[in-house]
């Protein structure tokens, strides 16, 4: 069994989404403009006739880089949940690819890559989107691109890690109830962390999604001060995740 | 090259054993597979052939024991013996949302295959299993015995010294299951290796130059289909009833030994 991981062979994997994704991806494309502008228009214009403003700020300008991180991350997520278990269960993707020179580890860095690409596509079709609705102040907003390619991996890990241990598609359920809908809630996007209790302020401060949102708000409203740390806490959480997903992912499917 | 233990054994197997979780599926066997040869895996549902054919390829590890293809060790090597072989699965996993065409250049790539010289063998493979009008076709417009015959397709797109072949032609149509077994006597010509798992003795019989028979993990005997006929009497199908089950010896006592 090789410990290793070939990136040339992850970079097969990755193509190999890439070519089934230019083939669906028209269809799915309008959709990935029409769940933000939901929230912009739902959030942004139908509470913010009522919220005046936070810290200054109208309400729609200080959720909209918010939806840049919660588009990137639901992209990741959704594609190493449903994509991934889909692919290694019911249309036995997985059992091919191995049947080749790619190697377990191979296929399972080519999945959590793509899940970051996807990632970044999506939330740069936010960026696009908020733009157009002249809700970005700063040519800084670029530096966010790369950025979702980190945080892409850190939710592509998270959720490769529930992959690997769910017993079937319908516990999926259970990690977006109780893990991606709280963090989604919870991270800052809509209100500030300041009103909540400190016990779950201090929770919130740990999840990637709080320190994604305060990147893109920094680099969307044009400063770039303070997101250091929070880029540094998204490698250290890709760090640790990483052989939690490695190593689960592997005793899944090889068996 | 001195890489074989014999110059014959393609492939040597000792002591292999696999457990899953409490199940033995295989049970300490061993087997050599000779370069060119068809080898077949005979056996009842369960009795660990998908098991082996798995763990060939890498897929599986075993428990305990060796296995050894073009002489690496598959526990230090998978990747340089996987580039060698190629799998025809017992599922249908193509791209079911690629065309015929580009299943095989997909497929191609994972063996570091450059883009021209993979769409010159995909044409050339899809010609050979006669789906050359297909090639554009989706996978979803092609029938079950054409889904078959692209997998044999994309199976030979590294030009594989070993093809592994999980059940081959179950589910096929007579014609279709026809082309399938002349396609694998064209590739024993060509010297390739072939190791299949069948459970239609006719198919064993007309393709295999060996057969081992497994039931419950174990093999029971390596032979060739003429010997196996000549010691028990009778078709394959027949030694392989005597030899595996006790369900016609049981018919014939009229009583159950099934248990």
């Amino acid at each position: 069994m090789e410990k290793t991981i070939c990136l040339k062979r992850a970079f097969r994997v990755w193509q190999r989404h890439l070519t089934v994704y230019t083939k669906l991806y028209k269809t799915s494309i309008a959709l990935n403009f029409v769940e933000p502008a939901l929230y912009l228009i739902a959030f942004g214009i139908g509470l913010g006739a009522f919220i005046k403003d936070i810290n200054g700020v109208p309400y729609i300008k200080f959720i909209a880089p918010g939806i840049i991180a919660s588009s990137s991350m639901f992209a990741a997520t959704y594609e190493c949940t449903y994509g991934t278990y889909v692919r290694m269960t019911f249309q036995k993707t997985f059992d091919a690819i191995l049947a080749t020179p790619i190697n377990i580890n191979d296929l399972i860095a080519g999945e959590l890559i793509w899940a970051a690409t996807k990632s970044m596509f999506y939330g740069t079709i936010i960026i696009v989107a908020i733009s157009a609705f002249r809700l970005v102040d700063s040519p800084f907003v670029i530096a966010i691109i790369p950025i979702l390619f980190l945080s892409g991996l850190v939710f592509a890990e998270i959720s490769m890690v529930c992959t690997a241990i769910v017993p079937g598609i319908d516990s999926f359920n259970y990690f977006y109830t109780l893990f991606m809908t709280p963090m989604f809630l919870f991270s800052g996007i809509f209100f500030p962390l300041d009103v909540l209790p400190p016990a779950v302020a201090k929770i919130a401060f740990f999840t990637p999604l709080y320190h994604l949102t305060l990147i893109c708000r920094s680099l969307v409203w044009g400063s770039a001060g303070g997101i250091a740390g929070s880029i540094a806490w998204l490698v250290v959480v890709i760090l640790i995740i990483a052989p939690l997903a490695f190593i689960l992912m592997r005793k899944r499917i090889i068996k | 090259m001195c890489y074989y233990k014999s110059a014959m054994d393609i492939i040597t197997a000792r002591g292999l054993t696999k457990d899953f979780n409490h199940t033995r599926a295989v049970d300490n066997i061993d087997f050599d597979i000779k370069k060119g040869e068809c080898f077949g895996f005979l056996g009842p549902n369960g009795a660990g052939k998908t098991t082996v054919m798995r763990m060939l390829y890498c897929v599986v590890v075993p428990t305990s024991g060796t296995i050894k293809v073009f002489g690496l060790d598959i526990k230090d090597n998978p990747s340089i013996i996987k580039s060698r072989i190629g799998v025809m699965p017992q599922d249908d996993n193509l791209d079911i949302e690629l065309s015929a065409l580009k299943n095989l250049i997909v497929y191609a790539r994972y063996f570091e295959i450059p883009y021209r010289a993979s769409r010159k063998t995909a044409y050339n493979l899809l010609e050979y299993v006669g789906l050359t009008e297909k090639a554009d076709e989706n996978i979803k417009n092609l029938s079950g015995g054409m889904q078959r015959a692209l997998l044999l397709a994309r199976s030979l797109i590294n030009s594989p010294e070993i093809l592994i072949l999980d059940e081959p032609t179950t589910g096929l149509d007579p014609h279709s299951r026809h082309n399938v077994w002349n396609k694998l006597k064209d590739l024993k010509e060509k010297n390739t290796t072939l190791i299949l798992t069948t459970h239609y003795m006719e198919e064993a019989e007309r393709l295999c130059d060996r057969v081992a028979i497994m039931d419950r993990g174990r093999i029971i005997t390596i032979d060739s289909p003429k010997n196996l006929m000549e010691i028990h009497g009778g078709n394959l199908e027949y030694v392989y009833l005597k030899l595996t089950g006790k369900r016609l010896k049981g018919e014939e006592n009229g009583e159950n030994n099934l248990s």
